[in-house]
């Protein structure tokens, strides 16, 4: 309908129409070219990333790569498996889940099931601030007031430290899983409320056995883009968890993620074509396709297995 | 809701009163939850500003980064911020509305649009780190711009682009249809129905999405250390092509020295960058509220 739009009156001079029309046309295409050029983003990361991947593989092993214990790309005698800095990153990710997730959802069932509209206007906005503070400012806080709070507790605990990351990270991706869960809760329709409560059962029931089972794809889906941001994050885990690629599941440990890697080895003088500079892109093309997944992962399970409701 | 329950309060069997008792236990549970973000966030903001708050000056404002922690300063910082989030803007804003005034306005119902929309909802979730690893590779070496203020921008515009594209795309559809057939009976063509009744009613949407998307450029770290952003420069840039740094940059450079004294500049330094996102924020809910009240 809006194609015929265009169309002038018989009146107007041809000339005028033709001028009007090329001008239409160029517009229109300018702001596809702009459309598409969203596209080229990620056709930009995946050629950049595959490409000095590829030539990486050209110099190491695939099977190094994916299964040695010993990151040491920068020493004399190097060694090339990701597995620590994997380790590192799902250590804190996990950490972090442990707390972000429960804590998350919790705060979701009070919002949408829980707290009066007025109370709900002012909790809202104060979480977005959790997600609105940078990532470095976390990082400073764990440093600064999270490890020293541990090492009283557990004297042992080093200085950088997974648990400490873990902490502030977890923090920081509460308002992921509390936002998107409390949208799919109240996206629950009422009616199955009302049909419980005409059951007998109590809020506590309604919320844990109706409300919770009926939003499940949503909740679930928020909490794998959660911790898909917690593999992603960067600064709060560099500066806060260290930078030792170390393989252990001890998160009083120093260790390395796969991100502080990448800033610990951009901060250094890396030229183009080294080993060094091969890694980061090794290491991305890893980070990019583990966060992709599980971005498409997320987005499956909610076409998936919504629950459709009138 | 309370009815329901008050209707179990003349009930006084055992099990009926137990799980009354649950359900105050969980209302409690979920209550403290939500507290532990808003607490964690007082605690944060508090010690922040302990630290921070007594160390800014006039001479911290104004002076140039330093060896000895009593003479430095954030001025390079500072300025490289706002060039960083003015270029940003430049570049990322109307490349982003142009974008989302297509999908809203132009695009024909077809699997090149399906593509389009899909891949800027993926785009949100890459981590900013591999953005930067896309910036080092396309702009700082492959188009040689260096480790500049041009190529810290290029790649923030890349991260805030679907972002920006999203809430504009929102702000458009909200627009009534009414007014386009309207102005489409009036006889005019998609371009003036489109710049001169969408947009102008759009635009309140569109700039709150811009700033919001802005002011997590301002606190970007990991993709501009990437792009060669470092922590001691002592000038501030005076061309799109000059070397930079930026805030949150300033502060990373200054928490990872081991001395305490660096710590507290890298307080003060936060503080510094919170007041400024926070005033982002503040004009971005002044904008949305007006555009509220005026619907």
């Amino acid at each position: 309908m809006q194609e015929k739009a265009g169309v002038e009156g018989e009146g107007v001079p041809l000339n005028f129409r033709r001028s009007r029309n090329v001008k239409e046309r160029l517009i229109g295409a300018g702001l596809f070219a702009c459309a598409a050029a969203s596209t080229l983003i990620t056709v930009g990361v995946v050629a950049v990333l595959l490409g000095e991947t590829i030539n990486f593989f050209t110099q190491v092993s695939i099977v190094e790569f994916f299964t040695g214990t010993r990151w040491e790309p920068m020493f004399l005698e190097k060694h090339f498996g990701v597995l620590p800095l994997l380790t590192g990153s799902f250590m804190v990710a996990g950490g972090a889940a442990i707390i972000a997730l429960p804590v998350g959802l919790l705060t979701a069932i009070f919002l949408s099931e829980y707290a009066q509209p007025g109370l709900r206007k002012v909790l809202k906005p104060v979480l977005e601030i959790l997600a609105g503070i940078p990532t470095v400012v976390y990082g400073y806080f764990a440093l600064t007031f999270v490890t020293p709070l541990i090492r009283t507790v557990l004297p042992g605990t080093d200085v950088f430290n997974a648990a400490s990351a873990s902490i502030v990270v977890g923090i920081m991706i509460i308002p992921t899983v509390s936002s998107l869960s409390e949208d799919a809760l109240r996206a629950v329709p009422n009616v199955l409320r009302e049909g419980a409560y005409g059951l007998g059962a109590t809020k506590l029931e309604v919320a844990t056995r109706v409300v919770v089972p009926a939003a499940l794809s949503g909740i679930v889906a928020s909490f794998i883009l959660a911790i898909s941001r917690a593999i992603g994050e960067t600064m709060a885990v560099t500066i806060a968890a260290g930078n030792l690629p170390n393989m252990t599941l001890n998160p009083f440990e120093s260790i390395q993620t796969m991100t502080a890697y990448i800033v610990q080895a951009s901060l250094g003088d890396t030229p183009r074509g080294t080993i060094v500079y091969q890694t980061l892109f090794a290491v991305g093309m890893t980070l990019f396709l583990i966060t992709l997944a599980m971005n498409i992962l997320s987005q499956w399970i909610l076409s998936r297995f919504r629950e459709e409701y009138e | 809701m309370s009815d329901t329950e008050s209707m179990f309060a003349g009930v006084s069997n055992p099990r009926a009163r137990r799980r009354r008792r649950m359900g105050a236990v969980f209302a409690v549970l979920c209550a403290a939850a939500t507290m532990v973000g808003v607490v964690f966030l007082a605690v944060l903001l508090v010690d922040v500003a302990l630290d921070g708050v007594p160390r800014i000056t006039r001479e911290f404002l104004t002076g140039f980064a330093s060896r000895l922690p009593e003479q430095a300063g954030i001025k390079a910082a500072l300025a490289g911020s706002v060039w960083i989030l003015l270029l940003t803007a430049f570049i990322a804003f109307p490349t982003s509305v142009s974008a989302a005034i297509y999908l809203e306005e132009y695009a024909p119902h077809n699997w090149m649009t399906r593509v389009i929309q899909t891949n800027i909802a993926n785009l949100a979730g890459i981590p900013s780190i591999v953005y930067g690893i896309l910036g080092l590779a396309l702009f700082v070496r492959y188009l040689g711009f260096d480790r500049s203020v041009l190529s810290g921008a290029l790649t923030l515009s890349l991260l805030v682009m679907p972002v920006i594209i999203m809430a504009s795309q929102e702000a458009i559809k909200a627009v009534p249809s009414t007014l386009r057939e309207a102005a489409y009976g009036l006889g005019a063509t998609r371009w003036q129905v489109v710049s001169t009744q969408v947009l102008p009613m759009a635009m309140p949407g569109i700039l709150t999405g811009t700033i919001l998307a802005l002011s997590r450029a301002v606190g970007e770290t990991a993709p501009l250390i990437m792009v060669g952003a470092v922590g001691f420069i002592a000038f501030t840039p005076s061309g799109p092509l000059d070397r930079f740094t930026v805030l949150p940059l300033q502060v990373y450079s200054w928490v990872s020295r081991p001395q305490e004294e660096f710590h507290l500049l890298a307080a003060a330094g936060i503080v510094v960058l919170l007041v400024l996102l926070l005033t982002m924020n503040a004009v971005a809910i002044v904008l949305r509220n007006r555009y509220q009240t005026r619907n």
